[in-house]
């Protein structure tokens, strides 16, 4: 059933699983990973799970992705013998544009070798484990702290929450762990494998988060480079624990390379006063469909989604949030914006949900789409459910254009077409990227400015 | 020097200015009035390059280049700059980071973030305003004299050779037009072959900015040039008399 072998294109990999999914590959995979039997019993229910569900068609077009055409594992060597010339151009194009090292570019495109963050990161390591802080690979967090991951595992996104859940919870390999103690507070950012390791994060990582009461942390992942990859699902689990009085903020920025299925489902529960904050920016891609969610499960609970997508000629950003208000004075505020250019579809797809007795609750939905032509299409689905009557929610809408006479103002200025254009979609996300660390900011603004010059309306 | 020569400019097919002539030499004051109507601001961005205002015949042509049918950002390579009647809000845009991407596109120069930022600064004391506008989108919120104010700080920082003011003077209470006029005056002062082309409908500017030459433009076309004396007959007998002339 499984082979280690050599693939067409000369990629060195010690271990490549056949297309498609059993049990058996399952079981191997596991036994792989020398898990517990638990978790080779979790994958298993699982994959009976995503056997049994159909095709979700309620959002984006899936008909293209075909799950038994994909290799669920695949395990490289330690040095890749990939070469920079199979990079491809637009690519290679995309890094210089974003002002990116040479040597960094290598190893975002997974060509490099060991990088010297590597050995900034392991000193972070060292200084945020004194604090008691647990951050790791989820595998080796499996064995050395088992009690803590069984207790939180799969506890917020259950296996069968949908059929690309249960699908990550069979063949999940790699993602993070992260634990904060009581009252820690995380000062840096926490980075996903570090900036410069995010081209090597995995097809079906599983991220696992918890925030002891009082404790605050902000995790980033992904980069603004574009991540090139060869297989054409990537499907991710991310739970995050908020115990009360806890802050936690995720920022998530992905680049997919225009093949690439991303299909995710990230879920967060808040406890008392407990502030959750989901920052995502969805560039790339061919489709998008990815809605953070956040439960508000106890009193003076806060939730905070700020979303954005940029979708460009063939690519479908079908992405949004959702909260879930189950108790009093709980309040959230959900930004969604989105791009579309070239063809491209955005749409904004959302839930907000209020209880029976969730009193005084207060919440606030803004989407708003810009279009930057007539072929490009946008839309918006959202659904609000509110069960109680003392509260206090808000809902705005817009779609708009880039404006003509703004275009001409900033022209006047000596701006290019292309500058005043990215100016103005940069400051269309202006709520977003000010969300973000610098030089996150400051790629995101070089992205749009390179992505605005492709498209002159 | 700017040369326009039998300019004849159409909005949506309509043709709104007919025959324009004018000729500005480095360092002159030039003050184009008239009604409500007349076509003031469509010389005013027809000159900066609107792609709306089709020219139908003529030329325009600024230092012996012919700029008639260039984008409005060579223009102002060239070194042209309208301080626009209804300046636009932004969103999201700082005023800092705009001008600073527009300095650097006029100038050529990269100056960094801090030595920017000092210039931006010295420049917003001289007209009084508040640092905080700085890192806030451009003219968003901001009052009509504000945003008048805005366009004289982006004046005194990108340092053009020809300068349009479409009416900076409506919407100005006298110490903002002072202000305006001190900043205008210090350009003219660092470079004394900036020329000035002031658009107004009354006098308020011409006081305390002296014009070498005044126009009077009726229905789209310039009915009568002269010196400065010609702004004291429109005060006297307005625009009427002219219009009704121009109607028989």
């Amino acid at each position: 059933m499984v082979s280690s072998k050599k693939t067409a294109n000369d990629h060195a990999y010690t271990y490549v699983a056949e297309k498609g999914l059993n049990r058996t590959l399952i079981a191997h995979i596991s036994e792989l990973k020398n898990e517990p039997g638990w978790m080779t019993d979790f994958r298993l229910n699982a994959l009976a799970i995503f056997e049994r569900m159909p095709m979700p068609t309620w959002g984006a077009d899936l008909s293209a992705l075909d799950p038994s055409n994909i290799h669920y594992y695949v395990k490289p060597l330690e040095k890749q013998e990939k070469s920079w010339a199979d990079v491809p151009q637009d690519i290679k194009t995309t890094f210089d544009k974003l002002g990116i090292p040479q040597a960094e570019q290598k190893f975002l495109a997974g060509v490099g070798a060991q990088y010297e963050s590597e050995i900034i990161y392991k000193s972070l390591q060292k200084r945020w484990a004194k604090l008691g802080v647990i951050f790791m690979d989820i595998t080796q967090a499996l064995h050395e702290h088992p009690e803590i991951v069984k207790q939180y595992f799969s506890t917020i996104i259950p296996p069968h929450d949908n059929k690309f859940a249960a699908l990550n919870s069979a063949v999940w390999s790699g993602g993070s762990f992260l634990y904060v103690p009581q009252g820690v507070q995380v000062d840096l950012p926490i980075q996903a494998y570090f900036r410069i390791n995010a081209a090597s994060m995995g097809q079906f990582e599983r991220t696992l988060i918890i925030a002891e009461p009082g404790s605050s942390v902000h995790y980033v992942e992904g980069c603004s480079a574009p991540a090139y990859r060869q297989h054409a699902l990537h499907s991710a689990v991310v739970e995050v624990i908020a115990h009360a009085s806890s802050k936690v903020r995720y920022t998530t920025i992905q680049n997919w390379s225009n093949n690439v299925f991303n299909l995710v489902t990230k879920r967060a529960v808040a406890y008392r006063n407990a502030q959750v904050e989901w920052v995502d920016g969805n560039f790339g891609s061919k489709v998008t469909m990815k809605y953070p969610a956040i439960i508000l499960k106890e009193e003076g609970a806060k939730g905070l989604i700020i979303s954005i997508a940029v979708a460009g000629k063939g690519q479908h950003q079908d992405a949004g949030g959702k909260i879930i208000h189950l108790a009093p004075r709980t309040t959230s505020n959900i930004v969604a914006k989105s791009i579309s250019k070239e063809g491209g579809r955005s749409s904004y797809r959302g839930l907000l949900k209020v209880v029976k007795g969730a009193v005084g609750v207060r919440a606030k939905v803004q989407c708003d789409a810009l279009l930057l032509d007539a072929i490009s299409r946008t839309d918006t689905y959202p659904t609000i459910d509110i069960r109680e009557q003392k509260v206090d929610i808000g809902h705005e809408a817009s779609v708009s254009n880039l404006n003509e006479d703004q275009l001409f103002y900033l022209m006047a200025r000596g701006l290019t077409q292309a500058q005043a254009r990215a100016m103005m979609v940069n400051g269309f996300i202006d709520a977003f990227t000010k969300e973000l660390p610098m030089e996150y900011a400051v790629e995101i603004n070089r992205l749009i400015a390179h992505e605005m010059e492709g498209s002159i309306g | 020097m700017l040369q326009v020569t039998n300019l004849c400019v159409a909005y949506n097919e309509h043709i709104i200015l007919h025959d324009i002539s004018l000729t500005a030499q480095p360092g002159s004051i030039h003050a184009l009035m008239g009604p409500n109507g007349s076509g003031k601001s469509t010389l005013a961005v027809t000159l900066m390059g609107h792609p709306h205002y089709a020219i139908k015949h003529g030329s325009i042509i600024y230092n012996g280049q012919d700029i008639t049918t260039i984008s409005a950002h060579l223009r102002a390579k060239n070194g042209i700059f309208l301080s626009f009647q209804n300046p636009l809000a932004i969103p999201g845009v700082t005023l800092a980071t705009m001008l600073k991407e527009a300095h650097q596109a006029m100038t050529g120069i990269t100056l960094d973030v801090a030595a920017f930022r000092a210039q931006l600064l010295a420049a917003m004391d001289l007209l009084e305003i508040p640092h905080t506008f700085a890192d806030r989108p451009i003219n968003e919120g901001c009052s009509g004299g504000e945003r008048k104010r805005l366009e004289m700080l982006q004046l005194l920082i990108l340092k053009p050779s020809l300068v349009i003011l479409d009416e900076i003077d409506s919407g100005l209470d006298v110490d903002a037009l002072q202000l305006v006029a001190k900043a205008l005056m210090t350009v003219r002062a660092a470079n004394p072959l900036m020329s000035i082309l002031m658009i107004t409908h009354y006098n308020r500017i011409t006081q305390y900015i002296v014009p070498d030459a005044v126009h009077m433009l009726i229905d789209g076309r310039i009915v009568e040039s002269g010196d400065c004396t010609l702004i004291d007959t429109i005060e006297l007998h307005g625009y009427s008399s002219k219009v009704s002339v121009h109607g028989e």
